[in-house]
């Protein structure tokens, strides 16, 4: 590309032909006052806010359509600029009420701050105002949309962004008005977004409306729970109460954006009933106790069970959104007490990989990468379900590169895919293998022979051909296993193939694992095959293995099995008949209340400091934003005291941050390797009743996320419909 | 999508007879196969001329599965255009148009005066179901202003006593299509 040269009220800046004014106003820090003009949507230069004095031009020019040219004078402060601009501002109030007082907006509204560089202080209008009826959309967004000013930009988003195009612009002139289609909420994953888009008060968070002003507000960044991306957020409490979550802005993570799921979360925190004080059951009733006697209690059951079974009828289930401070003092203490026991994969069937793997799960290119792919395969990936935004990274990457599935099940996509093969749930391997077959037939000479003899008598038709020419014939591409292969009786096989696939056809591979910390978790040792950081460990039980068989004590770490675990029914009959089941959780609700016997009330998500390490690998640590209720602790600290209590030796931290330090050294002596997987052994056949999917679902994939009051209002909560319908543009 | 009632939507080929079909495939035909926006206005109209003059819904949700554009991108066409009904309308619809010029040469005037010989509102159709008033965006005749349309046929540089001839005329021609059928049935 080339450069030009311009000059923007006075300064002296080059930039790249083809870019408008504004974009490049805003790379030099000069304000220019905009409302429809957003750096991640199309030009629609139909607000005119950003009008401009351009030398020579006779009249102001918007600057987000206006395309540089060398030697342009911008000036955007000009008598000529700054009339336009009022003049734009005061056709805009015409029909803006004047009711910033009762808008949840005031304050951190864009058309009342330009409002006041802009605005005349008395309307010459003296009409009446135009009034629209306000639409439902759903429990998430709130509507008024007598404030609208028609920037368009929620319906770019949906459009352009997500890919569904659920809000639209209907009437004409003085008529039009934004809304969806008849009336019906919108039901993207990704929909709340429109919310930060909107600058008026037309569309506000129904969740945390009216709750609070805009400079009541303390702002923390945090670190967002629910999937594998690690979104960044800003967590907005006042008085030590959380009042909603936004996102903080991260090119490399989540944009802009945050998915609903990320969003309002936040609301089981706040609404959810609370754990406050640590509880005992006695004779079948729950009696509130105090820390000491709670943790001594614990710890006398734990040496009991641990010492009477030579560590074998304990075990400890760690949860989705636990920190990896708090996972990986977890399993310290409990391997210094001689038990292996622990896990944090319930919904993981095939184990026949554990103690081979590599130390992290997840993938090993930069996350950003995936907008840029000329070729991506799903296989098993409900991206949409289950890392929205990484559903909104392909969705960008087919503008010009191909995307393709292997799903078992009827998916949705907000994308177009180039090839998608529908296999039955038990032989997604073995149409898997088919593309390597292909893969094979075009570059023979990367498999071993015994891998080529591992296919033999599989064969590829066209479409088998074409997908892996495409990955052949990308710059870039990459191979995405999801959630589905995690939780199928053929995942190791498939891990293979994956690892094969892309060795034949120069992929990147990996796995858009479950849960946001499931490489943090791996990393920490919470699994019965290795220890912190791919150590050594006497092989413990796995997940399935203490859910299924029965153990004489539970430590459950922020999660319920009996709801979580592929094993539900067994999870509820073993935890039920279990001597002693200690829950260390911030909730008081659910069946937990049932089959637990002590229940230790701890932090949750934004109340606790630690570490989440995403799919890619990146370590993030986060403060605590808000003190955790009555008396819970964060996990950190109970794990510690417990520790100690249990005579362990080595818990003598004093924070988080020294519990991080200590895993990311020992991580860093050995690495992020990942260890090639040998050829597997051939194919056993499964029954396709045992693999049918029994998905967690969008919005119940961790006990916080199951008592979000608005999100479990939303059309996609009970489970999520699998529809029929595809993209349309 | 937001395929709330996919299934209870109709395919447009169960609405319509074959050679509306054929019309509208022939106008899909005329865009660029990718582009499947372009034929809506043409689909909408086909539609419209086959259901007593309006559209409904369900329409509206059939011709969007059928060009494959999402619901309220047909929902936003056929609202912008004025000449999509979304209501029953009379037999014979007549727009009137409201814009500057047809204004300022008295398109209020022609409202009002049609709204007393007809004594309905604008928006408003008749009870024996033959009229229905309502104002149009410019139509491309501002040399002949005021104007209005009656079906499809232009009436320029209105005036009352005008304006009272084509509603004889329209009334007239009623009767004699009753007198020819009633003629018919003897």
């Amino acid at each position: 590309m080339g450069k030009v040269h311009i000059e923007i009220d006075g300064q002296q800046l080059e930039a790249e032909v083809g870019s408008m004014i504004i974009e490049v106003a805003d790379k030099a820090d000069i304000y220019i006052p905009r409302f429809c003009y957003h750096k991640k949507l199309s030009v629609a230069a139909n607000c005119r806010m950003c009008m401009v004095d351009v030398g020579n031009l006779p009249k102001a020019v918007p600057a987000c359509a206006t395309p540089v040219a060398e030697g342009m004078v911008i000036n955007t402060k000009s008598d000529k600029a700054v009339e336009a601009q009022k003049s734009v501002m005061e056709f805009l109030l015409i029909n803006h009420p004047l009711d910033c007082p009762v808008c949840d907006q005031g304050g951190e509204c864009e058309l009342q701050d330009l409002s006041v560089g802009y605005g005349n202080d008395v309307s010459r209008y003296t009409e009446g105002k135009r009034v629209v009826k306000d639409k439902n959309l759903g429990p998430l967004i709130a509507t008024d949309m007598t404030r609208c000013i028609h920037c368009t930009r929620c319906v770019r988003f949906g459009q352009e962004v997500v890919g569904i195009r659920e809000m639209g612009a209907t009437g004409r002139g003085e008529h039009m008005e934004i809304g969806t289609y008849i009336e019906s909420a919108v039901e993207s994953e990704v929909s709340a977004n429109i919310i930060d888009l909107c600058p008026v008060g037309a569309l506000t968070a129904k969740p945390s409306r009216f709750k609070a002003r805009a400079w009541e507000l303390r702002q923390s960044s945090s670190v967002a729970a629910h999937d594998c991306l690690g979104s960044n957020v800003y967590v907005h409490h006042r008085r030590g109460e959380i009042i909603r979550v936004v996102p903080r802005e991260n090119e490399a993570i989540n944009e802009v954006w945050l998915s609903d799921r990320d969003r309002f979360s936040y609301e089981a925190l706040t609404e959810g009933q609370r754990l406050l004080k640590p509880r005992i059951k006695k004779d079948g009733e729950w009696q509130e106790t105090d820390w000491q006697s709670a943790l001594e209690l614990v710890a006398k059951e734990m040496k009991r069970i641990v010492g009477g079974s030579e560590g074998n009828d304990f075990g400890v289930l760690v949860g989705n959104n636990v920190t990896t401070e708090e996972s990986y003092l977890a399993q310290k203490m409990l391997r210094g007490i001689g038990c292996n026991n622990i896990d944090f994969r319930l919904r993981r069937r095939d184990y026949s990989g554990d103690g081979r793997g590599s130390v992290r799960s997840g993938f090993n290119f930069p996350m950003s990468q995936l907008d840029t792919m000329d070729a991506t395969l799903l296989i098993g990936a409900d991206l949409r379900h289950e890392q929205p935004l990484a559903a909104l990274r392909v969705r960008k990457s087919t503008g010009f590169g191909k995307a393709m599935a292997i799903n078992p099940f009827d998916g949705e996509y907000n994308f177009r895919l180039t090839q998608e093969l529908q296999p039955k749930p038990n032989k997604l391997a073995h149409e898997f293998a088919r593309v390597l077959v292909a893969a094979d037939q075009l570059r023979p000479d990367v498999l071993s022979a015994e891998a080529k003899e591992w296919l033999s008598g599989i064969e590829a038709n066209e479409v088998h051909q074409q997908m892996a020419q495409n990955l052949i014939d990308g710059d870039s591409s990459c191979i995405l296993m999801g959630v589905y292969v995690q939780e199928h009786p053929h995942a190791e096989v498939i891990n293979w193939l994956a690892e094969s696939v892309s060795a034949v056809t120069g992929s990147e591979w990996g796995y858009m694992t479950q849960g946001c910390n499931a490489a943090g978790n791996k990393i920490a040792g919470s699994v019965p095959c290795q220890s912190a950081a791919g150590g050594k460990s006497q092989s413990g039980k796995n997940a399935r293995e203490m859910i299924t068989q029965g153990m004489k004590g539970y430590m459950l770490i922020n999660c319920e099995p009996d709801v979580e675990s592929i094993w539900a029914e067994a999870a509820l009959k073993n935890l039920t008949s279990a001597d002693c089941v200690i829950a260390l959780t911030p909730f008081s609700d659910g069946r937990v209340a049932d089959y637990a016997d002590v229940m230790l009330p701890i932090a949750g998500c934004y109340e606790t400091s630690g570490t989440y390490v995403n799919v890619e690998g990146k370590w993030q640590s986060f403060s605590a934003a808000v003190a955790a209720k009555g008396e819970a602790r964060p996990g950190w600290k109970v794990l510690r005291v417990l520790a100690n209590l249990l005579e362990v030796n080595g818990f003598d931290y004093e924070s988080s941050q020294q519990v991080i330090e200590e895993l990311r050294e020992k991580f860093e002596a050995v690495g992020d390797a990942r260890i090639a997987r040998k050829v597997p052994p051939p194919l056993e056949e499964v029954e396709e009743s045992q693999v049918t999917r029994e998905s967690l679902g969008l919005y119940r994939v961790d006990p916080m996320v199951r008592r979000a009051i608005a999100l479990q209002k939303t059309p996609k909560a009970s489970t999520h419909p699998i529809s029929i319908s595809r993209v349309k543009t | 999508m937001t395929d709330f009632n996919y299934d209870q939507t109709l395919h447009l080929k169960q609405l319509l007879p074959k050679d509306a079909i054929d019309e509208i495939d022939h106008w899909m035909t005329k865009y660029p196969p990718e582009r499947h926006r372009p034929p809506i206005i043409a689909a909408l109209k086909v539609v419209q001329e086959h259901h007593k003059n309006y559209l409904t819904e369900e329409l509206m949700q059939a011709v969007a599965e059928y060009l494959d554009v999402p619901h309220v991108a047909v929902y936003e066409v056929a609202t912008f255009y004025t000449m999509f009904h979304l209501n029953p309308v009379g037999k014979y619809v007549i727009s009137v148009c409201n814009n500057i010029s047809c204004s300022l040469r008295g398109a209020n005037q022609v409202i009002e005066h049609l709204q007393s010989r007809l004594n309905i509102k604008l928006g408003e159709t008749t009870d024996d179901g033959l009229y229905t008033i309502k104002t149009v965006e410019c139509m491309a005749a501002c040399g002949g202003a005021p104007m209005l349309e009656v079906n499809k046929q232009y009436h320029e540089n209105l005036t009352e006593e005008k304006i009272d001839q084509i509603l004889s005329d329209i009334a007239a021609m009623e009767l004699s299509n009753t007198h020819s059928e009633t003629e018919v049935e003897e």
